[in-house]
């Protein structure tokens, strides 16, 4: 481990105690790391979630193998003031956990780390903690409220968020906890690229996932079969972010062939399942308007047609409708 | 009069059983579904719902029973055509062979077995109850006109569609029937694949703005190749939606039934339909491109390992 990567490091930003808010899969992954390199607690939905963590630990398997000794509570009252905030809930749930966040802990860093845009503005909206952006290509099986599965070691991205003055000195700290904590961290000055490129993936192959019920297998990029759709959304998608004068960081079709070759060739059994296709078969609301909602929404601020996009949109609305109870029809109600 | 129904699923049983109920008309059934042709020749085929007759129909599983017919009309699924007019097509030397399937170019492959063909189109829908038992979810008219490339005569048409109607079910003889079969075919391509995606039933389909706005979009295109290859329309598929989410508000699509019981779904007659007349024609059809790549990948979810 790097001596120098520890709580405590000069550079004005000291990070001795993180809270993890949220226990799902991501959330878990950073809490049984962290909890090697400094004091973590995690915020859980539920309190026999966060009684079983404090009695048994947070076993991590696959990649890593330990037990982290992590505190939790179910209740933001309990927690004791933190240096830095991980903010690792889906983001639909976001809304409702930062309202409950407003006045915690008025001297930490806060980090977002949820798939696709706006996760930033919903947590600046309930307090002025600077913010961190991130994005994240790890992944991983969550097996029970205390043991996580770590899959792939992809990296996580970090940047300051715009909308805060967040300084670069917080944002390199927090990359070398993570480092330190044997996860993988980097830090980029401006996050904006990485995040579209982030963005139009996931815009294209959750969306595609949940639909077909496919895993990210290699159909997503055979130009006989599901290749030509993706590639349609992924276009769309581009065409957003250049009429935004985004750079991508990295082009999300280059991802998509990237990703899928790693599932064909490094485990024949490996098949990720996109959270959103997790969502789908577990009749939960999906992240579907924080992803392609949200390109759809920058490509009409910005003027550009985004048809395949709306319409994946579109299905997926109609497939969360589907599990919700059905409605009264006007007929039945009687005029 | 002799007629065999080739493939007795929910429509075909429609057809024979009502045929069954003319007294100059002899009916036979060739369906590969054993218990189903078992039950039909023990205690004849029998119609529920918004029928309810018992038609005396002669079903057998093996195409050589068949004995030399005037009339075929095939009621597979698209994708069962191919072999089930193979199979049937001895029965039919002298005769004229219809369609009444969904979507477009079944016509074409009954054309390379059979010498006359006649297009067709039919609304009325149903679902087998149990073998030997259909109900009738739905009454509705069935259009018949000549194939264009290898036709049946005006007159060969006339006579089914009279047949038909005398049986009970409304048809009419047309000199041009792609109208009316553009007009279905535009209608299930729009409705069917969004129902099959979304897991909701026509008239929640219709009744969320998301999906609504989404059916147009995918009815505008199919109007747009039906254009390019002049076709006049019967009537607005768009306004058929809205009758539809009146009538049919609990309808599951057939292809949600389809894709619910994980069987292969008729995408290549209905969206691959269009596509492929669209790229004919030169008109770009994107949406239905891709809804129909969709449906292909949900096909394949199924031999996933899981």
């Amino acid at each position: 481990m790097d001596a120098e990567a520890g709580p405590g490091t000069p550079g004005a930003v000291t990070l001795r105690r993180v809270c993890v808010i949220g226990g799902g899969t991501i959330g878990s992954l950073l809490a049984g790391h962290l909890s090697r390199v400094c004091e973590v607690w995690v915020l859980t939905r539920r309190a026999e979630h966060a009684e079983r963590l404090e009695r048994e630990g947070l076993r991590i398997s696959g990649k890593s193998e330990l037990v982290g000794r992590v505190r939790a509570t179910s209740e933001v009252s309990e927690l004791p003031a933190f240096d830095l905030g991980i903010v690792a809930v889906k983001a639909t749930d976001l809304e409702q956990v930062a309202a409950l966040l407003a006045g915690a802990a008025p001297d930490a860093t806060m980090m977002t780390i949820q798939n696709g845009l706006g996760a930033e503005n919903v947590v600046a909206r309930h307090g002025d903690w600077p913010l961190i952006s991130s994005v994240t290509f790890m992944s991983g099986t969550r097996h029970s409220d205390a043991h996580v599965e770590y899959e792939l070691d992809t990296a996580t991205w970090l940047g300051p968020w715009s909308g805060t003055r967040t300084s670069m000195a917080a944002v390199e700290a927090v990359a070398r906890l993570i480092n330190a904590s044997g996860l993988r961290a980097e830090v980029f000055s401006d996050l904006v690229p990485a995040q579209w490129s982030k963005l139009i993936f996931n815009s294209a192959i959750n969306s595609v996932a949940a639909l077909t019920e496919l895993p990210h297998v290699a159909l997503f990029a055979d130009e006989d079969a599901l290749g030509p759709v993706v590639g349609a959304l992924i276009d769309e998608g581009k065409a957003v972010a250049e009429a935004g004068g985004i750079n991508l960081y990295e082009d999300p079709w280059e991802m998509n062939l990237l990703a899928v070759a790693r599932g064909e060739t490094n485990r024949s059994d490996y098949a990720h399942l996109p959270s959103m296709l997790e969502d789908v078969l577990a009749h939960r609301p999906t992240e579907v308007e924080f992803i392609a909602g949200a390109v759809v929404r920058e490509a009409a601020r910005r003027g550009v047609a985004v048809p395949l996009t709306a319409a994946v949109h579109r299905l997926i609305k109609g497939r969360e409708a589907s599990w919700e109870l059905p409605r009264t029809r006007p007929a039945e109600v009687g005029v | 009069m002799r007629v065999c129904v080739v493939g007795t699923g929910a429509v075909g049983s429609l057809f024979a059983a009502h045929l069954a109920q003319v007294d100059e008309v002899e009916v036979w059934a060739y369906d590969v579904a054993e218990p189903h042709v078992e039950a039909i020749n023990r205690n004849g085929l029998r119609l529920t719902g918004n029928a309810d007759l018992l038609g005396h129909v002669h079903a057998t599983t093996d195409p050589a029973d068949i004995p030399p017919c005037e009339f075929g009309i095939v009621a597979t699924k698209s994708m069962f055509t191919r072999d089930a007019i193979a199979w049937a097509a001895p029965a039919f030397g002298g005769g004229a062979v219809a369609s009444v399937q969904n979507g477009v170019g079944n016509e074409e492959v009954i054309a390379e077995h059979v010498e006359r063909v006649i297009r067709g189109t039919t609304f009325p829908a149903g679902h087998v109850v149990e073998p030997g038992v259909v109900n009738m979810d739905t009454t509705g008219d069935t259009w018949l006109g000549p194939f264009e490339p290898r036709p049946a005569s005006m007159d060969e048409v006339s006579r089914l569609a009279r047949a038909i109607t005398a049986g009970g079910m409304n048809t009419i003889a047309l000199e041009d029937a792609r109208g009316a079969q553009w007009t279905k075919l535009i209608f299930n391509a729009a409705t069917n694949p969004i129902g099959a995606l979304t897991r909701l039933t026509h008239g929640r389909v219709c009744e969320l703005p998301e999906t609504r706005r989404l059916v147009t979009a995918l009815v505008d295109e199919g109007k747009a190749v039906a254009d390019a290859l002049g076709i006049t329309l019967d009537s607005d598929p768009d306004e058929l939606v809205d009758h539809a989410a009146r009538v049919a508000y609990e309808h599951r699509a057939s292809m949600l039934q389809d894709v619910l019981a994980e069987r292969h779904t008729e995408i290549d007659a209905l969206n691959g339909g269009i596509v492929s007349f669209g790229r004919e024609q030169g008109v770009p059809t994107p949406l239905n491109e891709a809804i129909a790549a969709l449906i292909k990948g949900l096909e394949h979810s199924w031999s996933q390992p899981r």
